[in-house]
């Protein structure tokens, strides 16, 4: 069982992201997932974050008490949320938008640029995508052909190759 | 009867409570949905407007919620199957209606997808205060069927389930879910059209002029026809009488009046352990009860699994249909059990039919909400774990000091002296 928290602003696709979590997982994955998400009344720009809860068995409380794994896009997502996390837990952050605090516990940290990258893909509007691929790579909770086939499913067919080659981008982004 | 093939999208998917709501309210065979989108319902209205159009359906975006709940009654009495969508404002403007359709016996389903009150309240939040809104929200004596589902697979599978009952029975069908459900994704299954199970239209098929729109079959329920089809019509929010013709001798009235009324009570109050559906677990030796509907069912589930962590034998029951409610059982209980713990999102709706029917033998405690969250598993816990100790009958309902309330109001509000 695992909980995971994405934390951002709107327009940034952190729902989004939970969404293709969920889906990677429960559709193509065979595992069961909830997925819940958190919005402000503003369509773009407010606050915003998902939360998934993983498991091999049907998934009975639907929140995340303690996150196992945070993907923080936002600086006032990560301040949030941050406390919530494991202390051994993973970190994921868009190291161009959050300033992270010295590390506290067992607490893996992980930075990505996933915006910068996702500009030079040619639209900021990928950078969930780019960290979808990042998650995937570092958490192995879901499959790569789970996650792959679920961002597919969630994007409009004209875009899912540039989609996939973000989220390629990102799963061959690593480093400690 | 099956569904329509036409209507089914069969498949596997992803989605929230909400999406899943239009596609089994299609599934169900619901031809005309007029609405007022709002929040947290919307999605439910989007999905049916774009899924309706390929299946034959209609979605019309209405003027108001008055417009809206009018509509449907129209509709229902065309023929079609009907339903509207809405949250807290919404509902309680389509109030008054609610009891025309009920007087009417138009079959209905009314999706309630419950946010934050009073007033516009918190729209993008939850709660769970409309309870007894829907039971008593219009005037006059009635009866409604109220279903109040856990995940987006059961908005699913319930909105079915609401369709049937309204047809079976001619009333109100409250689909009681809340921004939770209605904004949770998960897996949910939509199985093919010959899996699902759907009641028809109750059409009356005699001589014409040998019709009374209001003359009861065995179950109390009348027959239909449509609007249209050249039958002698009368149908009016007056009492009537089997003709639909308002009740006008004066001598006659009081006397009269019992017989339209009693009935729609009785419809419902006769054949309530049809209707009622509910879900027990680890009742055997149950100590205390937990009573729960909705996402709070799905919440108190980890407080029970830390109760029993300790060693507390609790029974776990959740209210599917939440109207008419199971008294039997509440009252069946109340004679085996301790107490009773009622976590609700609201300061006490439910919990009093569950004081009402334990009949002052069981204590009842409260888990209060004011909205816009669930609870905290652990205050579930820790009441729990109370309800078990306490040796005393206590003749009210003890209302469980929360964390946020302790929080919030430092121990409660208190009148100056």
């Amino acid at each position: 069982m695992a909980e995971i928290r994405f934390a951002g602003y709107g327009g940034q696709g952190i729902i989004r992201s939970g969404i293709i979590v969920g889906k990677g997982a429960s559709i193509y994955d065979n595992k069961f997932s909830t997925m819940n998400q958190s919005f402000g009344p503003e369509a773009r720009g407010g606050a915003c974050s998902s939360q998934v809860v993983l498991s091999d068995t049907k998934v009975l409380y639907p929140y995340v008490t303690v996150s196992d794994v945070l993907v923080a896009m936002s600086q006032e997502g990560y301040d949030m949320f941050e406390p919530e996390l494991s202390d051994k837990g993973i970190l994921l952050v868009d190291e161009d938008l959050v300033k992270i605090n010295p590390p506290r516990g067992k607490i893996k940290i992980l930075s990505i640029p996933s915006t910068r990258i996702a500009e030079e893909l040619g639209n900021r509007i990928f950078a969930n995508v780019v960290m979808l691929g990042f998650f995937t790579a570092i958490t192995k909770l879901v499959s790569k052909e789970g996650m792959e086939k679920a961002v597919a499913d969630s994007v409009p067919s004209r875009f899912i190759n540039l989609n996939l080659k973000a989220f390629q981008a990102g799963y061959d982004y690593k480093k400690e | 009867m099956k569904a329509n093939p036409r209507d089914v999208n069969t498949g596997t998917y992803y989605m929230d409570g909400d999406v899943a709501a239009g596609h089994g309210a299609l599934a169900a065979g619901c031809r005309f949905i007029g609405g007022y989108p709002i929040t947290p319902s919307t999605e439910a209205a989007e999905t049916f407007a774009r899924i309706a159009p390929k299946a034959g359906a209609v979605f019309i975006q209405m003027e108001d919620e008055l417009g809206s709940i009018a509509s449907v009654m129209g509709a229902s009495w065309s023929g079609v199957k009907t339903m509207t969508i809405t949250s807290g404002p919404g509902y309680s403007l389509m109030m008054e209606i609610i009891g025309l359709g009920a007087m009417i016996e138009a079959p209905f389903v009314i999706l309630n997808i419950q946010r934050g009150g009073p007033s516009t309240g918190v729209p993008t939040k939850t709660g769970q205060a409309d309870m007894m809104q829907s039971r008593w929200g219009s005037h006059g004596d009635y009866e409604i069927i109220a279903i109040s589902p856990d995940s987006p697979q059961e908005l699913f599978d319930y909105t079915i389930k609401a369709f049937n009952l309204s047809e079976k029975y001619r009333c109100p069908v409250m689909i009681m879910s809340d921004e939770c459900v209605g904004h949770m994704s998960e897996k949910v299954v939509i199985p093919p059209a010959e899996e699902i199970e759907i009641e028809p239209r109750r059409f009356y098929n005699g001589p014409k002029e040998k019709y009374l729109p209001f003359k009861p079959d065995q179950d109390l329920v009348p027959k239909m026809v449509k609007a249209g089809d050249g039958y002698n019509l009368y149908i009016t929010g007056l009492v009537h009488d089997e003709r639909g013709y308002p009740i006008t001798n004066q001598k006659e009235k009081g006397k009269r009046q019992q017989f339209p009324t009693r009935r729609l009570v009785d419809k419902i109050r006769l054949n309530a352990d049809k209707i009622i559906e509910l879900n027990e677990e680890g009742m055997d030796d149950a100590e205390v009860v937990v009573v729960s509907y909705g996402i709070s069912y799905r919440v108190a589930i980890r407080g029970i699994e830390k109760a029993r962590e300790k060693g507390i034998k609790v029974g776990n029951l959740r209210l599917i249909t939440v109207w008419p409610f199971p008294d039997k059982k509440i009252t069946e209980l109340a004679s085996k059990v301790k107490a009773f713990v009622v976590p609700e999102i609201n300061y006490g709706q439910i919990v009093f039919e569950v004081e009402r029917c334990s009949h002052g033998q069981a204590n009842v405690v409260l888990i209060p909400h004011g909205g816009a969250g669930v609870h905290n598993p652990d205050d579930i816990a820790e009441a729990i774990e109370y309800a078990v100790k306490e040796k005393k009958k206590i003749r009210k309902v003890i209302e469980w000091k929360t964390r946020l309330e302790k929080f919030v109001f430092e121990g409660g509000y208190k009148l100056n002296k």
